[in-house]
């Protein structure tokens, strides 16, 4: 085995030198570009989830009717989204972590992968046993375990390649997040922010599984990889390893930091983009400071990990407030001239336009109820905390928006360049905190504070948004019951995809969100639309229906105070979801009644 | 990404019934004193004596004891009772208590620190060691921050790596080890630890809390059952009344430091 490996280091040595592994990257990167396929969860390395499509569109989205469905097995949390490369389509569920390819265009099962996940990682995993898709390159596809494996599988054949151990469950350290293929690696992330680990990326070679570079979130330059290239816009992120001096001593070393979300990827500057999560595990008194490199967005070179910018969007996090969200890579108009942007729908519930190259921010608009933050300065790169909401204990507080899941969480939103607007799939949630609650774990009481969250302003917990990022303000909004935890995608025929936690998969009109079409799932959806054309000529819509995840527990905790308190008693406060859906597993796949080749696109 | 601690998320409520004759235990695998897979914690001792004065027999669900684990075992109906739990816990129903003890400074005898109050101002100067719970934390953990004890505080997770025996033992081992001067740390693991330990140590009941309410560092401890479960926790109630001399001389056995039941809310 030892042998075999080096044999193909020496290939990737080679094909370095001799700048082909840029031709990999175009490879995946014109694959992108085919809107009959959808190679990656975020559809592109811009992360717009977008697609030219439109044999399905405004004027007949009423139509649609299930094409096929497929149960991925384990009625957890799916959030993942499928890809489809050619024919087939790939799909990862929550834990147990089986992988499964189908013809896209009949469901048919072509093989199916089962790795041996610990069943101790259930009891690690902080919000349910979610994970959040699969990436391909170069006739494999690559996915990670709960339990801290990045895997690669043949794509034809469904066979192991490799296998990467890069943390251990033992210590608290899970896997969720979608892997990231670019520039002939694989980009992962750990989670587990409270649970004492120190977060980091890690770049692995797509073929031997080897770790090319890990970059921590916590600690000093050299394990961050802030050195030569880095260059801080803001004058607070400027100085020498601040990843060890914005914490008291020591305090960096179990931090937190971990990057569990999305990371996205310039070919042209042959940049990763991405966020650390929240600091942890210590409680706020014992780690004052900044916290860095802690709810910072990292540009860094793909190759060498080194980090080119940072900024930190919440210094001192008392929050919870990731900023593992989405970053997607588009350009827009600043001050009269088009710019590279990268845009942050922030989980702090700010619309954070950010120039790719340095790093300065343009704008950070809210964009939902925000009473935690009274605004955010771009001229410092910090927000202007509201102090009568800071949380301190012996003191209870109400009113802090967003509450911890933030205005958006991990559910990706995405961008249509025909409309020109961002869609944005979130919840609607505040909280108060309550101080003087009874805890215990593992044999230890305290006393702590709790967060008691609720419906936001308005009565409604989830929201489906149209933002203009141009004019910096919302188009349109639909309200939803429920946090909106799906992901969304929209095309070139006009429409938008979201599900809601109880059970609609629904199609709206990107113009103006009229509804034009809905189906009653299975289960509610907490997982990520895509759209591909079959062989068959049809244009297909499919997502995991399956709920779960944290939402399912934030569905729980933000009932309408109405109901938790009233008669209901303790059934009340478990909560009204499960009135409305019990868990699931099965993807659906859409696509217009079937009319011969007369159906065929353009 | 974090807790929900204010409500357990039941999504499927699986109907099973306790079978007659079965007392059915939600249990950590790996943490004594408490309790382990091999039944020789204190929380295992006093689930047989309940057992036999209801003349059932145990049967255990074993779950890492973090913040997800009354949703995973209690509330999904697989057991019925947890051995130990703070009185006044809003996940639970909690029967009469059964035992108090108090948060506690552990350190080595050699030392002869004699530090009991958190207004020592020594506590500045030591190497203190505490247990961090996530983003909770323990009530010692926070009292030192408000007092600005920031820079000497070495923090030990509550959860610790399960690979190993007893997690939150490694916090005593470094009192044993040098690693710091002073633990401050949950009686009872106090007490147990220390009671076994190769290095002789000193346990002293943490003093001078009053100034740090809501923070409190009594606490009372029951047995928990579901929610609304109420036939259980009165059944369970006239066993700990009639059984409380023996649990006592249980928990006497296994170092576990007492305190004046005074406190509590129930029963």
């Amino acid at each position: 085995m030892k042998s075999h490996y080096q044999a193909w280091t020496i290939v990737a040595a080679l094909v370095a030198a001799l700048g082909m592994s840029k031709a990999v990257a175009d490879d995946l990167q014109s694959l992108t570009q085919d809107d009959k396929q959808w190679v990656m969860p975020a559809k592109n390395f811009a992360s717009t989830r977008f697609s030219s499509l439109n044999q399905i569109n405004a004027g007949n989205a009423g139509k649609l009717q299930v094409a096929w469905s497929f149960s991925v097995g384990s009625n957890h949390g799916q959030e993942a989204a499928p890809i489809v490369v050619g024919d087939t389509m790939y799909i990862v569920g929550a834990y147990p972590n089986e992988l499964f390819a189908l013809d896209a265009t009949t469901g048919d099962l072509k093989w199916k992968y089962s790795p041996r996940v610990d069943p101790a990682s259930q009891g690690v995993a902080c919000c349910d046993v979610v994970n959040r898709g699969e990436a391909y390159d170069n006739g494999k596809i690559f996915f990670n375990t709960l339990d801290d494996h990045t895997i690669a599988v043949d794509a034809k054949t469904g066979k192991e390649v490799w296998v990467a151990k890069l943390g251990e469950i033992t210590k608290g350290q899970t896997m969720t997040m979608a892997p990231l293929v670019a520039d002939g690696k694989v980009f992962v992330g750990n989670s587990g922010g409270e649970m004492g680990i120190r977060g980091w990326v890690t770049a692995l070679d797509e073929n031997t599984g080897k770790i090319v570079w890990r970059a921590y979130s916590v600690g000093p330059d050299k394990d961050v990889k802030i050195g030569p290239r880095f260059h801080a816009y803001y004058k607070s992120a400027q100085g020498k390893d601040l990843g060890v001096k914005t914490w008291p001593p020591g305090r960096w070393q179990i931090g937190g930091g971990p990057v569990w979300g999305w990371i996205s990827y310039d070919p042209k500057t042959n940049l990763i983009f991405y966020g650390s999560g929240n600091p942890g595990p210590w409680n706020s008194n014992q780690r004052q400071g900044d916290n860095k490199w802690t709810t910072t967005i990292f540009a860094r070179d793909a190759n060498t990990g080194e980090a080119v910018w940072g900024d930190q969007l919440n210094p001192h996090d008392l929050y919870d407030y990731d900023e593992i969200n989405e970053n997607l890579l588009i350009d827009l108009p600043i001050n009269g001239k088009m710019t590279h942007v990268l845009v942050h729908p922030g989980r702090d519930g700010f619309m954070f336009v950010i120039d790719r190259q340095t790093g300065q921010i343009y704008s950070a608009d809210k964009y939902d109820t925000q009473t935690s933050m009274k605004y955010f300065d771009v001229k410092t790169g910090r927000p202007v905390m509201n102090d009568a909401l800071k949380p301190v204990l012996g003191k209870n507080i109400s009113g802090i928006c967003p509450a911890s899941p933030g205005a958006k969480d991990w559910q990706p939103t995405a961008y249509s360049p025909v409309t020109k607007l961002l869609y944005i799939p979130h919840q609607h949630l505040c909280m108060d905190f309550k101080t003087g609650e009874v805890g215990y774990i593992a044999g230890t009481p305290y006393v702590g504070a709790t967060e008691d969250m609720y419906a936001g302003p308005g009565h409604y917990r989830g929201e489906f948004a149209a933002w203009d990022l141009t004019k910096r303000k919302k188009v349109w909004a639909i309200h939803e019951k429920f946090p909106v935890w799906t992901g969304t995608m929209v095309t070139g025929g006009n429409i938008a995809v979201y599900g809601t936690m109880d059970r609609w998969f629904k199609v709206v009109d990107a113009r103006n969100g009229k509804l034009l079409y809905q189906f009653h799932a299975p289960s509610g959806f907490v997982g990520q639309p895509i759209t591909y054309q079959g062989k068959d000529g049809n244009q297909y819509i499919a997502m995991l229906s399956g709920v779960g995840g944290w939402a399912g527990a934030i569905a729980n905790a933000a009932l309408d105070p109405r109901v938790r308190n009233g008669a209901l008693g303790y059934t009340g406060a478990v909560g009204d979801l499960p009135a409305y859906t019990s868990g699931g597993s099965t993807l659906l796949v859409f696509a217009l009644p079937k009319q011969g080749n007369a159906n065929a696109p353009h | 990404m974090r807790r929900i601690s204010v409500f357990a998320a039941a999504l499927m409520l699986a109907p099973f019934a306790a079978q007659a004759g079965t007392l059915r235990v939600c249990s950590e695998p790996n943490n004594l004193p408490f309790s382990n897979k091999a039944g020789q914690g204190f929380e295992n001792k006093i689930a047989d004596i309940v057992a036999r004065d209801m003349g059932d027999r145990v049967e255990y669900t074993w779950a890492l004891q973090n913040d997800r684990f009354i949703k995973h075992t209690l509330d999904a109906h697989k057991c019925d009772v947890m051995m130990g739990v703070s009185v006044g816990m809003d996940s639970v129903e909690t029967t009469r208590p059964y035992y108090a003890s108090t948060y506690v400074f552990v350190s080595r005898k050699k030392d002869d620190l004699a530090v009991a109050s958190l207004a020592d101002p020594r506590l500045h100067k030591l190497k203190i060691g505490v247990h961090l719970i996530g983003d909770d934390s323990t009530p010692p953990t926070m009292a030192l921050g408000q007092e600005g004890i920031v820079d000497n505080v070495h923090g030990y997770m509550i959860y610790g790596d399960f690979a190993k025996a007893n997690p939150p033992a490694r916090l005593i081992e470094a009192v044993e080890k040098k690693d710091v001067d002073i633990a401050a740390v949950w009686g009872p693991l106090g007490g147990y630890f220390a009671k076994g330990s190769p290095v002789a140590l000193r346990v002293t009941p943490i003093t001078g809390t009053r100034r740090f309410a809501p923070l409190q560092f009594q606490f009372a401890i029951a047995m928990g059952v579901r929610k609304g479960d109420t036939a259980l926790r009165d059944r369970l109630d006239a066993v700990i009344a009639r059984e409380q001399p023996a649990i006592r001389n249980i928990l006497r056995s296994y170092g576990v430091p007492m305190v004046a039941l005074k406190g509590a809310s129930h029963g």
